[in-house]
């Protein structure tokens, strides 16, 4: 029934307006460089027969974009109906009582096919296993640009739940003509609807043989939190079991008929030049196809490890420049090289007389994701139009990206995202899919291609480096009186201080970078993190104050008070006598949150013992996911905090192994402890990224109680 | 180029393979057992383990040469019919995941960790399975899973524990 979706055309246009009108399209967006934001606009080319044809008979509720597209309210649309130009989802409810909902949001593992499982399950009145997601399939799925910057609790959850609540209106309403009465005296509970005199009314008997279809209402209600009965529980990951017995197939997994199995050959390092090829003995190979496009190599064979030895067997000769960049002149690097020339006059704020100057400057290394799943494509090219399975938390962006590799309007392309082994801000790009379909179009059969661990590496992209140079200044009564902060190429996200100073100024200044970079989970929040509250521990100790106390003096913001008062009760800040303690603070992506760390001496130089972390993200959807995701964040950014860091130099990565590049493992966790403030006065806000930003700083600043600390990730004490 | 005669999951199969070739890419590619990840290729990730007679071993670097008679247990053979074995069920319960791609790897070493020790403390846990890496970060959860069904294991009431949906 689902790959009847298929036969659904949706159109691309070319954004009429500039880039700018369409990058504001949502405000709400993190102006953030590296996320990859390029805008589009789709319309939607149906009427209501193809909805028809397409779903069969039920009930069809569109979810427009915006508010401004959503202009009918929740009754059956009869004559011409208006559908949505700019689509974001659709939800279906079919003669069995069943509710699919189509959604171009993928899952990477921030469980987002649970929760907005929940969402659509509570206002529907229905139990969760009555709901599929059919999420990130560009010929099933509207338009989404991307799943990533924390968007998908607040502006597609909302959505859905619109949606949803829109549908049970209408459903209800048909029982209430059907029984002549007034819907307000009917409930529903697990998708019946119940009349007080006893009658009942399943949602599958109400749209049985018809043909229905709504648009969201602007002003559909939707339960108040305070009101929730699925959302705001642990409901558990809707398709666990797939994971837990190997039965779920991610793109790697992903097997064709007739599929074969491909390899590139890469450059010898970065910016190199392809000089000669030798492929003669890979072309002798029995069942080996080799594909040569300029400077792409590449062979397709009939198992990975023929195709291994196919491309062990080419010898390419690469002019790779010297003299590039290395980890150690990269900072030099970054101030020497702006995008533009730069007009502000850095570090110039005038210093308050009689104030303390304190400054420092912190370097930020590129670190790099690092998957478990690499990425990973299996293109099928039939009649002319190509199919792709690939990872991506950009599947329309992907779709853009085949398409134009190989000069076919994008209705020829669709791309198929299974959920996903990770990405972590990584994976907004479709280099392995446009590589399969190239391997896969010369060997004219399906083909897979798995980037092995050392290419995912070198030729994915990285989380900016950065140099982030801090002047703060402090008077005689402890007031914060000038912040001057300036950071070269990390990114925006962050940079603005909460703390309340008169004089303040926050730059951010682009940067050329020796190599690729992009999106990351919290990207530059971390990096800003780091730099700005070991800088108010820098100040708070030059002036003997107390590192909460500081905080508190200049803070008026109170749901970061709240996150830091509660770390600091749970850790004993005030109790902590010779505990080597630090603590730090901040607000990303509509989420409030505090860290406090508790280091120990070793003879190596310092371990990490315990960890607290106190976050309000609003009303919490579902708990346990967020403990989850909380839990993670630090073990994982405990990464950075501690031993993240890419080397390079002249164009070769020093460190692109796994066993070269240390990760967090099982036995770096210290005590997590995680605290959840749950406001059900307030929205949701995006969880799967801001717990990572305090864990560095807190980290950093406890260090300073055993010893000085190095100006840079990861922390260091100095020698 | 050598013929093996390979015991995976109870049945045999015979395979033409170089003695240097990874066991991971034959059970992936020639059996289709894909519950096996490739998560790096160096032994590093712990994503491909499986059980060669009963222990814990990376198959993307166990090479075809060197399985000889052992019998392979992939995670498709862990349980049969309904019933999870105790490991995937504690698991499930745990949510010891979270994109879950080093999931069945965990769940194979965890397996293997506990037919030698079948009483692992927290500690225990983290030295035995250091070598599988999540990457999104669920340690905690993970040993919490390992115990919970160590301890069904050891008091036996692994029955009547169902696929969980």
């Amino acid at each position: 029934m689902v790959d009847k979706l298929a036969d659904l055309k949706l159109c691309a246009t070319p954004c009429e307006a500039d880039l700018k009108v369409c990058a504001t399209k949502d405000d709400a967006l993190e102006p953030e460089r590296y996320e990859f934001l390029e805008p589009r606009r789709y319309l939607f080319d149906l009427d209501r027969r193809d909805f028809i044809r397409v779903f069969g008979a039920g009930l069809v509720i569109l979810v427009g974009a915006g508010e401004v597209l959503a202009q009918e309210s929740g009754r059956a649309l009869r004559g011409q109906p208006s559908v949505p130009g700019d689509l974001a989802a659709w939800l279906h409810i079919d003669e069995s009582g069943r509710a699919r909902v189509c959604t171009g949001k993928v899952e990477i593992g921030q469980n987002i096919r649970t929760s907005l499982t929940q969402a659509v399950a509570d206002e529907l009145h229905v139990p969760v296993s009555s709901v599929t997601l059919v999420m990130g399939d560009t010929d099933l799925t509207p338009f989404d640009m991307g799943t990533f910057g924390s968007r998908t609790t607040p502006t597609m959850a909302p959505q859905l739940a619109r949606a949803a609540a829109t549908a049970r209106q209408m459903l209800v309403a048909r029982a209430a003509a059907r029984w002549h009465t007034d819907a307000a005296s009917l409930r529903v509970d697990e998708g019946v609807v119940r009349h007080p005199d006893g009658r009942t009314a399943a949602y599958g008997d109400l749209v049985k043989g018809q043909a229905l279809s709504g648009t969201v209402a602007a002003d559909a209600r939707v339960e108040h939190p305070q009101d929730w009965k699925v959302r705001g529980t642990p409901v558990k990951k809707v398709n666990g079991a797939d994971f837990v017995t190997g039965r779920h197939r991610y793109s790697p997994d992903i097997v064709r008929p007739d599929m074969q199995i491909g390899r590139v050959v890469r450059p010898e390092g970065y910016n190199a030049r392809l000089v000669d090829v030798d492929d003669s003995k890979a072309r002798a190979m029995n069942g080996v196809t080799v594909v040569r496009d300029g400077d792409f190599i590449g062979v397709v064979a009939p198992s990975e490890r023929v195709a291994v030895r196919a491309a062990n067997a080419i010898t390419a000769t690469w002019d790779v420049p010297k003299g590039q960049p290395s980890s150690d002149t990269v900072y030099e690097y970054l101030r020497a090289n702006p995008e533009r020339p730069e007009p502000a006059a850095v570090g110039s704020a005038a210093l308050p007389s009689g104030a303390r100057e304190f400054k420092a400057s912190y370097h930020i290394p590129y670190i790099a994701h690092v998957p478990l799943e690499p990425r990973a494509a299996v293109a099928e090219w039939r009649d002319g139009r190509v199919t792709v399975w690939t990872g991506t938390q950009r599947p329309f962006a992907v779709r853009s990206e085949l398409a134009e590799a190989f000069h076919i309007p994008e209705s020829r392309v669709r791309v198929i995202v299974p959920d996903t082994g990770s990405a972590y801000g990584g994976k907004h790009t479709g280099e392995a899919a446009v590589e399969a379909a190239r391997l896969a179009q010369a060997a004219k059969r399906p083909v897979k291609l798995i980037w092995t661990r050392e290419e995912e590496f070198q030729w994915a992209y990285f989380r900016p480096a950065g140099v982030i140079d801090v002047r703060g200044a402090v008077d005689p009564s402890g007031r914060i009186r000038m912040w001057e902060f300036d950071n070269w190429n990390s990114g925006g996200a962050g940079l603005a201080s909460p703390y309340d100073v008169a004089v303040k100024t926050e730059r951010f200044h682009a940067t050329k970078s020796p190599l690729r970079q992009g999106s990351y989970r919290a990207l530059a929040s971390t990096a800003n993190h780091y730099a700005r509250e070991m800088h108010m521990d820098t100040m708070a100790r030059g002036v003997g104050a107390d590192a909460v106390q500081f905080r508190l003096q200049h803070l008026s913001a109170a749901r970061i008070k709240a996150a830091l008062q509660a770390v600091a009760d749970r850790i004993g800040w005030s109790s902590r006598g010779a505990r080597a303690l630090g603590i730090a603070c901040g607000t990303e992506k509509g989420g409030y949150l505090a860290t406090a760390a508790e280091v120990e001496r070793t003879a190596k130089g310092f371990t990490v013992r315990r960890i607290v972390t106190a976050f309000e993200v609003g009303a919490i959807v579902n708990p346990d996911g967020l403990t989850n995701q909380v839990e993670g964040s630090i073990a994982q950014a405990l990464g950075p905090a501690l031993f993240e860091a890419v080397e390079f130099a002249d164009g070769h990565l020093l460190n692109g192994t796994m066993n070269q590049y240390r990760l967090p493992r099982f036995q770096d966790m210290p005590l997590i402890e995680t605290i959840l403030i749950d406001r059900r006065d307030l929205a949701s806000a995006g969880a799967g990224e801001a717990s990572l930003v305090c864990l560095a700083p807190a980290i950093g600043s406890a260090v300073r109680s055993l010893g000085a600390v190095e100006t840079a990730l990861p922390v260091k004490m100095k020698v | 180029m050598a013929r093996y005669l390979l015991h995976v999951n109870g049945r045999e199969h015979e395979i033409d393979a170089e003695p240097g070739d990874s066991l991971l890419f034959v059970l992936r590619d020639d059996l289709g057992l894909t519950g096996s990840h490739f998560g790096c290729g160096e032994g590093q990730c712990g994503a491909c383990t499986v059980l060669l007679d009963g222990a814990a071993v990376r198959s993307c670097v166990t090479r075809m040469g060197a399985v000889g008679n052992r019998a392979v247990t992939t995670i498709e053979a862990l349980s049969s019919g309904p019933e999870l074995h105790p490991v995937q069920q504690a698991f499930l319960e745990t949510e010891a995941f979270q994109c879950a791609y080093c999931t069945s790897g965990m769940i194979m070493s965890a397996t293997g960790l506990l037919k030698t020790n079948p009483d692992p403390s927290e500690a225990d846990v983290a030295r035995l399975m250091n070598g599988n890496i999540c990457r999104c970060g669920t340690y905690p959860r993970i040993i919490k899973a390992v115990r919970l069904a160590a301890e069904r294991l050891r008091g036996g009431t692994s029955a009547g524990v169902r696929d969980g949906r």
